[in-house]
């Protein structure tokens, strides 16, 4: 297809020259969109694995004298209610150190909350294939520990997984408009083509050549314009992921889940600049048919 | 590619035929005539009687504003224009103003009749060669257009026409830029094409040259109307 002979000087064309700058970035800014939709949707999956297998227990402390003590016997007694509960596999009580830990990445020193009545955390590890009734369980619990919830961080990740795919809806979005946009940009490039090579093409035309063989060697030329430009976007795209890739692990304190794509993100990555091609192709092919037909 | 069609069958008819560009004035009214199968044409005329046009509407490169055009037997307003490329290539048009491609050598202009059919490139690179050895241009084959005289151009033109060996040679003045010597010798290629089956209409207004061949008869075209002259 790139070898092929062409009786149309198409190879000169001005109007073409930026074609495969366009078609770069466009593959570019394609990359980097999937990439992120990859990388959302491994997040997703992760938060999902993390949170599925787990609950969190909430006891509010007891205030006053002795209130030190009487919160422990809450936690103990909220526990204990969990351990009673079938398909529950572990139940882990924070003490004070292990609960300020968890906000020293947002306080950074815990020096100034360390007097202040912090609610104690107990950590649920739940058997994934048991069916838990959380509304029964809950109820129990506020029973024998007054004031205690219990939170199977369903409404929060819900809301975040609704975020996220909105994100990636929108990713999708993008590279369809991208899509658009470089269809565009070779139709015009096509039909500026046309107009500057009608001379050849009314030849080709009147001594018989059908309109798919003026139409083939358009095509080809955009597609290995497209194909050319999607390699250089590729070739772009590539190190700005892998820094991005890179900065995103040096965030520290678990902000930031690690970002990785999958096998098939690198897959469908990769075969960018084909897919390029092949629309640069198809777009220049229709544009010529459409043209050539308004011809007697 | 000339069919073995019997002689004095028509190869193209014109009914009443009118064309018009646009919303001018009709450049051709009620054109009436017919070429028989194997028959030889001039069409003379003065500057601007519409003889291009004509020849345009015979090529397929106009559409009638009105009448019939009767090409191989077929209906030219009722055929498809799917189906206008096959007839196309059974004739062959030498442009008045040659209409080469300047990008590409004289051997790659005589080939694309051969190409846009899908003959095979051994074929092409022995029979063009050929045929330009023929018209004087065996030293010329790799030139490109631009570096040819204006001769040199017509015969690739003319060359270009009659690779595919078209039942139907349509010519509009070849022979306005070649000498005498090489006027005559283009003027015996398409006898020769002719007594092989093509019909020939050239297009001229060299009187001298119709008074050389007078023995074929013409159609004289004159403010846009045809007669045929024995």
């Amino acid at each position: 297809m790139l070898g092929r002979r062409s009786d149309l000087p198409l190879r000169g064309d001005a109007t073409s020259r930026y074609l495969p700058w366009l078609v770069a970035l466009m593959v570019f800014l394609s990359a980097v969109a999937i990439a992120g939709a990859f990388a959302l949707n491994g997040m997703i999956d992760r938060w999902d694995r993390d949170v599925a297998g787990t609950l969190t227990v909430q006891v509010t402390p007891v205030t006053g004298d002795g209130g030190e003590a009487l919160t422990e016997d809450r936690v103990k007694a909220a526990a204990e209610v969990m351990r009673r509960t079938p398909g529950i596999l572990a139940v882990r009580p924070l003490d004070k150190q292990q609960t300020l830990a968890l906000l020293e990445p947002w306080l950074g020193s815990t020096e100034v909350v360390q007097d202040l009545p912090l609610p104690r955390l107990i950590d649920v590890t739940v058997d994934s294939d048991a069916r838990i009734d959380l509304a029964a369980v809950s109820e129990r619990l506020t029973k024998a520990v007054p004031g205690a919830t219990i939170d199977d961080h369903r409404v929060w990740l819900s809301r975040l997984i609704n975020l996220s795919r909105t994100i990636q809806w929108l990713a999708l979005a993008i590279v369809g408009l991208i899509g658009a946009v470089t269809s565009l940009a070779v139709i015009y490039a096509t039909r500026t083509g046309m107009s500057v090579h009608h001379g050849v093409i009314e030849v080709l035309h009147l001594i018989g050549a059908h309109d798919d063989y003026i139409a083939r060697q358009f095509a080809d030329r955009a597609f290995s314009l497209g194909f050319g430009g999607g390699l250089i976007g590729l070739g772009m795209a590539v190190p700005a992921l892998t820094a991005i890739g890179w900065a995103a692990r040096r965030v520290e304190g678990g902000f930031v889940p690690q970002l990785t794509l999958p096998f098939t993100a690198f897959v469908v990555i990769g075969t960018l600049p084909a897919v390029a091609a092949v629309v640069a192709m198809l777009a220049a092919r229709v544009t010529v048919h459409g043209s050539l037909a308004r011809m007697p | 590619m000339v069919r073995n069609r019997p002689r004095g069958e028509n190869i193209i008819r014109f009914d009443n035929v009118g064309l018009r560009y646009g919303l001018g004035p009709e450049v051709l009214q009620d054109v009436s005539f017919a070429l028989p199968a194997g028959s030889f044409h001039f069409l003379t005329g003065p500057s601007g009687a519409g003889k291009s046009s004509l020849l345009r509407l015979m090529y397929l490169g106009l559409r009638p504003t009105r009448g019939r055009v009767m090409l191989f037997d077929r209906d030219i307003a009722q055929t498809q224009r799917y189906e206008l490329p096959a007839l196309r290539r059974r004739i062959g048009v030498v442009f008045q103003d040659f209409r080469l491609i300047d990008h590409l050598s004289a051997l790659d202009n005589v080939a694309l009749p051969l190409r846009v059919r899908g003959v095979k490139e051994n074929e092409v690179q022995k029979h063009v060669p050929e045929l330009l050895s023929w018209v004087g241009l065996a030293d010329q084959l790799q030139s490109k257009p631009p570096t040819l005289s204006g001769g040199q151009k017509q015969r690739v033109a003319i060359a270009r026409a009659v690779i595919g060996r078209p039942d139907l040679l349509l010519a509009d003045e070849p022979t306005g830029n070649v000498d005498d010597h090489i006027a005559m010798r283009l003027l015996y290629l398409f006898e020769e094409l002719n007594k092989l089956g093509t019909t020939i209409l050239i297009a001229t207004h060299s009187e001298q040259l119709v008074g050389r061949f007078s023995h074929h008869p013409r159609l004289h075209i004159e403010h846009g109307t045809v007669m045929q002259v024995s």
